[in-house]
């Protein structure tokens, strides 16, 4: 072999060397990203959508009713495009109320069961899996559609006070607070990227990406498990099912959220 | 009987692509429960697919299949209209059968 030759072998030896380094330099953020995309397909959340929407238009509880003449905010009956106009106000209950918390509302009231099966229950069973199958599915008609949440009424502007001070109020045993984490860019737990909630983190993020599957637990979550284990890992009290702080904070996540695309469901790692 | 499965499948070039979502916890045998108790074993053994009667894929299942798994082949032939089932068995003896029509 020539020593032209020799060089030649020599650089592409190179070449490929430079090539299997810029592979492994794939950081991990798009390696998550690749991952998600492959899950994407095979989502499990469309299993809970299955359920929710048999959920919603079977006659159900002690009453024997459906859920089909429910209001969400948009007339009784109507699931499309509720999702990104809550959480609202409603006269009715004369209360700011978010999707899962409205459900509560519409089970009661039209099939008769009793709201503490959910808001006492657990995570995943009897009627707070239904609460959750049912958001999912009403969530997931508004795929696509961009936020934009009431702020007409002055409840609505005092929830989303109330939630800009939750947001910021910091406690429990670490001293954090929501805005700990999710207070500016580029933070991360772990692998996981945080949003910034204080704005518009950009379409299908942060507000616009719950409920979600949870690969790493097989589970299905609303916002208002989200907000709860938010809590438990910042060592707070976890909050009551639908309680008004959940709420409110949805209210404030959800105005900063305007104009975001919903990808609901989503998948998570 | 187990939750319905989401099954699509798809016709492209001559060929079907078959994905398939089933529901089914898939428990391994190996966790144990907040009580330390184990949570008995649970899992999917045998899944088999046909396209119009005829058996075109059959796989057996081991406890490391993860929970609502989700499967994908693609089947030579077959055309749009074409019925697909699918059925699994799980090792409590409980079976699901759900069928799609190939768009």
């Amino acid at each position: 072999m020539t020593v032209h030759k020799l060089a030649a072998a020599a650089a592409a030896l190179g070449l490929i060397a430079a090539t299997t380094v810029a592979i492994a330099q794939k950081t991990s953020t798009e390696a998550i990203e690749e991952y998600r995309e492959m899950l994407q397909d095979g989502n499990p959340a469309d299993l809970y959508e299955m359920k929710g929407e048999e959920l919603w238009k079977k006659a159900r509880g002690p009453k024997n009713a459906s859920l089909e003449k429910c209001d969400l905010g948009l007339g009784a009956g109507v699931t499309k495009g509720v999702f990104v106009q809550l959480p609202r106000y409603f006269a009715d209950t004369n209360q700011v109320q978010d999707l899962e918390s409205r459900l509560v509302t519409c089970m009661s009231t039209l099939q008769g069961i009793d709201p503490k099966e959910v808001i006492n229950g657990q995570w995943g069973k009897g009627e707070r899996a239904n609460a959750t199958a049912l958001a999912t599915w009403v969530a997931a008609q508004s795929k696509g559609m961009q936020f934009h949440l009431p702020q007409s009424q002055p409840q609505e502007r005092i929830a989303y006070e109330m939630g800009k001070r939750a947001f910021f109020q910091s406690g429990g045993s670490h001293d954090f607070s929501c805005a700990t984490c999710h207070g500016e860019e580029g933070k991360r737990i772990r692998l996981q990227d945080l949003p910034n909630l204080t704005k518009n983190p950009g379409d299908g993020i942060g507000f616009a990406a719950w409920p979600a599957y949870r690969v790493s637990n097989g589970q299905m979550w609303t916002m208002q498990h989200r907000l709860n284990d938010c809590y438990r890992q910042q060592r707070f009290p976890e909050p009551t099912y639908g309680s008004a702080i959940t709420i409110a904070l949805g209210v404030y996540m959800g105005v900063n959220a305007q104009g975001a695309k919903s990808a609901v469901p989503t998948i998570k790692r | 009987m187990g939750d319905p499965m989401r099954i699509r499948a798809q016709a492209k070039d001559g060929n079907v692509l078959v994905r398939i979502l089933m529901s089914h916890e898939m428990e391994s045998g190996q966790r144990k429960d907040a009580s330390g108790k184990i949570v008995p074993a649970w899992w999917i053994q045998e899944v088999t697919a046909k396209l119009n009667d005829k058996q075109v894929f059959s796989c057996e299942w081991g406890p490391a299949v993860s929970k609502n798994p989700f499967l994908e082949f693609t089947v030579k032939g077959g055309k749009a209209g074409d019925k697909v089932s699918v059925s699994w068995k799980d090792s409590k003896g409980d079976t699901r059968t759900d069928e799609a029509t190939v768009s």
